[in-house]
């Protein structure tokens, strides 16, 4: 259900991020999302304050839940943002050269586009607001 | 990895037995590339690890069986792995000193346990195995040069399904190390690339450099410096042929002063000491023996400390042909290498030149005659914390380390300066050898510095960004947001970035962005449009782009930063007309107007209505931007952005109140915005920010006050709101000329009511604007003088000018060519003439002459101007006669200007005429040159000035001669009976005046009577003007005389008395 919800109103689609973002709402790691997790999920997701999220995309983007990001974790998330070209001598040196920036960019915090660095785990303003109309809405009629 | 290893890395010559990996940077890199490697691969590639090779990797190891722990079976020295193959092998096995390893998973396992003898593992292991991928994968996919079809060979393997699952593990295997190989040899290339490269003609310099230091006795540093070959082929090496393929240029043999003889060799790849080649072809004597090093000069330091020593003190204070030789082999060497580290090399080595000069200078006052060069060197010989600091310098962005950099010359010339007396009292000779070479050494550092400023700045930065426009292509909305923050990271004010950006595509990918739906995508791309879009190139290759439809479009957006951004990059494009035509053509201005709607001046806004607020202020800049066109003011209008900005203006925040203000006072020039900032309340608003502190602020109400001024009711309204007072106060602000300019422009205006003239004269403003009179731009000028002129309009104020020393310079301006400063400047004069006192002034500066020649100026708008001001001139000179008859040509000249089709000039000359006409002669002057025909031309027109003027001219003209005949004969006068039709009371008086004159003449009379003036003029009688009555009296007078002289004539005597009257 979670799984759906993510993917379909929340257009999440990569596969990682989705199983990660799946692990931040399981806050007891019991591979469920309990209706607590959920909700409490869910209120970080969808009006959580700026500290809520960055702590939020943290957990996300700590794959192994170290609580450190590795550069090697950054690697792996950015391993596919970029379109590899035939021509270049070496693929993988855009992507690496991404995670420099990152790095760089991350010990100044005052980028909030950057919030989400490694990929989209946090729902556009277009969806919270169809997710909610759509909650809200079914409330009422209940 | 086969290529990487056969062909990069570096092997030893000798060609018997197993090859060596050299020490050398680049193959240790190559190592720890292939460690790496090695090391991650099995956590990285779990399946691929455990692929079985074909063949085992084995080499002599240094591991001995203590070194493995679990996971192995350890009998005495021989180990062997847990792990094993299908057919029960294990995958390790140690029998020392060999090991066999058969898979990836097991090298990672011994590199790690390997710990600090690791890299020494894997050179053994790959001197043992020179091809390892043959080994691991078998013979067929052995490196081979060209074209190789195994691997695709192998595909079809995979695709037949046998083994399927085998093959696929392999196919991995392969790309994985290809990628590697490819990597690796990338990395060693560009090791390479930054490696010296010695030329010929460098070393031939360097050399002939050295034999220079060989000569003399006391202070030789070398003792001398041979070639061992005198042949010199035609490329410059002086080496045997079969060397020359290995790089080799040419062999040397070195005498230090202090060491043995050194055996160099000459190299592209470097100069490095060989095995003692004195004559060719022994051959191990060319085999290196010492580390490569990048000239000659370095090799030598490092070998003789005495060299060293003294090879600097060389450079500069002994002889004068080193130093520039050596700036010469600098750049030779520079020209023929590329990238970073040259730079840097010649940056230390001009360092060096400069410490080295600057301990001279510091040692010099102190007495010393002799330097003392161990306390140099030792200095020079370190990194010193100077060169250490500079460097960081040259780190930072380009524009402090220019200043950083003048400064440092500029305390260095200081230095030169000060210790200059000191040095002369040393010793001289050597002195002056000295401070030659330094000054032109000082040239030789400006000019490279320059130069390479404007090599290395452009190029690095165009590079990154380029790099970073790749990404943002080819990259998904993560990547491309990391790219646009990292791009925002440069200085984009500056204009090579900006032009970079251009350059390299970067506008057609961030305006592409902008059409996406990804919000941040959106918000990034307009953070850097905005700034960059304040290049003027930049804004129009927008426009071109098609970006303002896109960001009019973004508007729309729900998102209020995006519509904040997206104005603001508008408000900065919008700068030129086509722009802003696109801004309107695509519904533009409705949108930005919308966005002006918020609560502006609550006092608790919640972050909501805030952001509201900044999305107001976002899109008066962008109205601001458009509003200097036109049809755009009309389209705010029409959107209903006149209340909005009557409510946005009512902000405590100035960078509100900017632009919401900066947009009505350029719309302020159309009628219908001053009606409404008028009937709005506006000026209100407007006066009370006069008062603030931010002068921008001030400015563009001052100016919205100037522009909407022009009506009569506003400057009452400004009186009205005190706003008179602070405009005088502003004057003070005589440095911000823009300021002054908008302030005085309202003074002008608002002159213009005499009862803010009497306000101005309490505030004591004429003096301060007297004192503007000079040194100020036209545009201050031109309203300083108008509101002058206004003033004047007051005789009290005429003697403040007067006593404040304001008619010097206000004649004095009669000189310029600014139209308008002309216009209002002969205005202002002509009304300071109207007190005598001043006329004597004007008189005594030619000031008169000056206004009759301006009637030459083509500008009708000056002409008429000048006129006027001539008539009270003509009224108050002494003498005023023989002075307009002084003027060569002066009289014909305005005559024929009434010729003019303008009605003011016309107007303005016919006054001019009726001053002239005063004088007798000059009457009598312009009668020849025809007037009277002209003026009775003239009496046609409707327009009541003109009716005025031009009946007092004629009035005038009919004192002389036959005038008043010719008026007649020319039918000046039916038309001058229909002016006493007219409303304006003044035509009336100075018609009667006419009329009067010309009903002297008995044909006048009858054609006036024709026209029914009588009853005209008898009511002119009734009224209340003196003058007026007298001259309609005064001709009825005449009218009836000649009636009764008639009637006389026709029957004497029977007439009563009576009718007479």
């Amino acid at each position: 259900m979670v799984w759906n919800i993510l993917h379909n109103t929340f257009g999440m689609t990569d596969d990682m991020i989705m199983d990660r973002v799946f692990r931040a709402f399981d806050k007891d790691n019991d591979s469920y999302v309990s209706v607590k997790e959920w909700i409490e999920g869910l209120s970080i997701f969808l009006r959580g304050t700026l500290d809520e999220k960055i702590k939020y995309c943290f957990d996300v983007y700590d794959l192994n839940g170290d609580g450190y990001i590795s550069q090697e974790e950054m690697f792996h998330m950015l391993k596919n943002s970029l379109i590899r070209q035939p021509t270049e001598e070496d693929p993988d040196e855009g992507i690496k050269d991404l995670v420099e920036i990152t790095l760089k960019k991350m010990a100044v915090r005052d980028e909030n586009l950057l919030l989400e660095a490694f990929g989209t785990c946090l729902p556009d303003a277009k969806s919270i607001l169809a997710f909610e109309q759509h909650a809200f809405q079914d409330t009422l009629e209940c | 990895m086969g290529i990487a290893l056969t062909r990069a890395a570096q092997w030893t010559t000798a060609s018997s037995g197993t090859g060596k990996l050299e020490i050398t940077p680049v193959n240790e890199s190559l190592l720890k590339e292939i460690l790496e490697f090695v090391e991650q691969f099995s956590s990285r590639h779990p399946q691929e690890a455990k692929h079985v090779f074909k063949e085992p990797l084995q080499w002599t190891t240094s591991l001995e069986a203590s070194d493995f722990k679990t996971e192995y079976d350890i009998s005495g020295p021989s180990v062997k792995s847990q792990e094993t193959d299908k057919d029960g092998r294990p995958m390790l096995q140690l029998t020392p000193p060999s090991i066999s390893v058969h898979s990836f998973s097991q090298l990672s396992k011994i590199v790690q346990l390997a710990e600090d003898k690791r890299l020494n593992e894997v050179r053994a292991c790959l001197e043992a195995n020179r091809d390892p991928v043959a080994k691991m994968l078998g013979p067929s996919l052995a490196t081979v040069e060209g074209e190789d079809s195994s691997v695709l060979r192998l595909l079809g393997k995979v695709k037949e399904g046998d083994q399927a699952k085998e093959a696929e593990i392999k196919v991995n295997l392969i790309i994985l190390l290809q990628q590697l190989d490819t990597q690796l040899l990338s990395n060693s290339l560009k090791q390479i690339s930054q490696e010296v490269r010695l030329s010929p003609a460098a070393v031939k310099n360097d050399v002939e450099l050295l034999k220079n230091f060989c000569s003399e006795g006391e202070k030789r540093v070398l003792k001398s410096v041979q070639y061992t070959s005198d042949y010199e082929f035609t490329n410059g090496c002086r080496t045997p042929p079969w060397r020359q393929v290995h790089g080799e240029i040419c062999y040397l043999v070195i005498q230090p002063c202090d060491t043995e003889p050194l055996h160099i060799t000459c190299s592209t790849a470097g100069v490095f000491l060989n095995g003692g080649i004195r004559q060719e072809g022994e051959e191990n004597a060319y085999d290196r023996t010492s580390d490569v090093y990048k000239d000659l000069v370095t090799l030598l330091k490092s070998k003789s400390p005495h060299f060293a020593e003294n090879i600097n003190k060389q450079d500069f204070a002994v002889q004068k042909e080193p130093p520039t030789q050596k700036i010469q082999h600098v750049e030779l060497v520079d020209a023929e290498e590329q990238g970073q580290p040259q730079r840097s090399y010649e940056h230390q080595e001009k360092n060096v030149h400069e410490k080295a000069r600057q301990q001279l200078v510091q040692n010099k006052p102190g007495g010393k005659k002799k330097l003392e060069p161990s306390l140099k060197w030792k200095n020079l010989g370190l990194a010193s914390p100077y060169e250490e600091a500079d460097d960081k310098k040259s780190k930072k962005n380009a524009a402090s380390e220019k200043f950083a950099e003048t400064q440092e010359k500029m305390q260095k010339k200081a230095d030169f300066s000060v210790s200059l007396p000191g040095r002369q009292s040393s010793n001289k000779t050597k002195d002056d050898d000295f401070s030659e070479s330094s000054s032109e050494s000082e040239e030789d550092e400006e000019q490279p510095e320059r130069r390479t400023e404007s090599n290395t700045d452009l190029p690095s930065e165009y590079w990154q960004i380029q790099k970073l426009v790749k990404y943002l292509k080819g990259g998904n909305q993560t990547a491309t947001v990391i790219a646009l923050c990292s791009m925002r990271d440069f200085n984009l004010a500056q204009e090579t970035c900006q032009l970079a950006i251009r350059d390299v595509g970067g506008l057609e990918v961030l305006i592409n962005l902008l059409d996406t739906e990804e919000i941040k995508c959106k918000i990034g791309s307009l953070k850097i449009l905005k700034e960059i879009s304040r290049n003027t190139q930049i804004r129009r290759a927008i426009a071109d782009l098609g970006g303002l439809q896109t960001m009019v479009k973004i508007l729309d957006s729900p998102d209020k930063d995006l519509k904040c951004l997206a104005a603001e990059t508008i408000a900065n494009v919008a700068k030129f007309r086509r722009a802003r035509r696109t801004v309107r053509q695509h519904g533009g201005i409705k949108r930005l107007v919308e966005l002006l709607d918020c609560v502006p001046d609550s006092a608790a806004l919640t972050e909501e209505q805030e952001k509201d607020v900044e999305v107001a202020r976002c899109g008066a800049l962008a109205l601001w931007s458009c509003s200097k066109s036109t049809r755009n003011k009309e389209a705010i209008r029409k959107a209903g952005g006149i209340p909005l900005l009557a409510r946005l203006l009512k902000s405590p925040h100035d960078n509100m109140l900017i632009p919401v203000v900066g947009t009505l006072q350029e719309c302020a020039s159309e009628r219908s915005y001053r009606i409404a900032i008028q009937t709005e309340g506006m000026i209100e608003d407007l006066v009370k920010n006069l008062n603030c502190d931010n002068h921008e602020l001030q400015m563009h109400c001052a100016s919205a006050i100037f522009k909407c001024a022009e009506d009569k009711r506003t400057r009452d309204l400004v009186r009205q709101c005190e706003g008179l007072q602070p405009l005088v106060t502003l004057l003070s602000q005589a440095d911000n000329k823009q300021l002054l300019a908008a302030t005085t422009g309202a003074i002008w205006k608002c002159s213009i009511s005499m009862e803010n003239v009497a306000k101005f004269q309490d505030y004591k403003a004429l003096e301060t604007l007297v004192g503007l009179l000079t040194d100020q731009p036209e545009e201050v000028l031109v309203n300083v003088v108008g509101a002058l002129g206004e003033g004047a309009q007051k005789p009290a104020n005429r003697a403040t000018i007067r006593k404040c020393g304001g008619i010097q310079p206000l004649v004095n301006l009669l000189t310029g060519t600014n139209q308008a400063l002309l216009v209002n400047v002969t205005k202002a004069v002509g009304a300071c003439a109207t007190e005598p006192e001043n006329m004597a002034i004007i008189d005594r500066l030619d000031g008169v002459r000056l206004l009759w020649s301006l009637l030459k100026n083509p500008n009708p708008d000056v002409q008429a101007s000048a006129a006027w001001a001539i008539c009270p001139c003509i009224e108050n000179a002494k003498d005023s006669g023989e002075m307009v008859r002084s003027f060569v040509g002066g009289l014909e000249l305005i005559v024929n200007l009434l010729k003019s089709t303008n009605k003011e000039v016309l107007a303005s000359v016919c006054a001019a005429i009726a001053k002239i006409a005063k004088d007798e002669e000059n009457l009598a002057v312009i009668t020849d040159h025809g007037v009277v025909p002209m003026l009775a031309k003239l009496t046609n027109t409707t327009d009541d000035k003109l009716r005025h003027h031009l009946a007092e001219a004629i009035a005038r003209c009919c004192m002389w001669g036959s005038n008043r005949v010719l008026f007649g004969e020319a039918g000046a006068v039916a038309p001058l009976v229909r002016y006493l039709k007219s409303k304006d009371s003044s035509v009336h008086q100075a018609t009667a005046q006419a009329l009067f004159q010309l009903s002297k003449n008995p044909n006048n009379c009858i054609t006036m009577h024709d026209n029914g003036v009588v009853k005209l003029l008898l009511g002119m009688m009734g009224s209340t003007d003196e003058v007026l009555q007298e001259a309609a009296a005064g001709s009825v007078a005449n009218i009836r005389r000649l009636a009764l002289a008639n009637e006389k004539a026709r029957f004497p005597t029977t007439v009563p008395e009576s009718e007479a009257v």
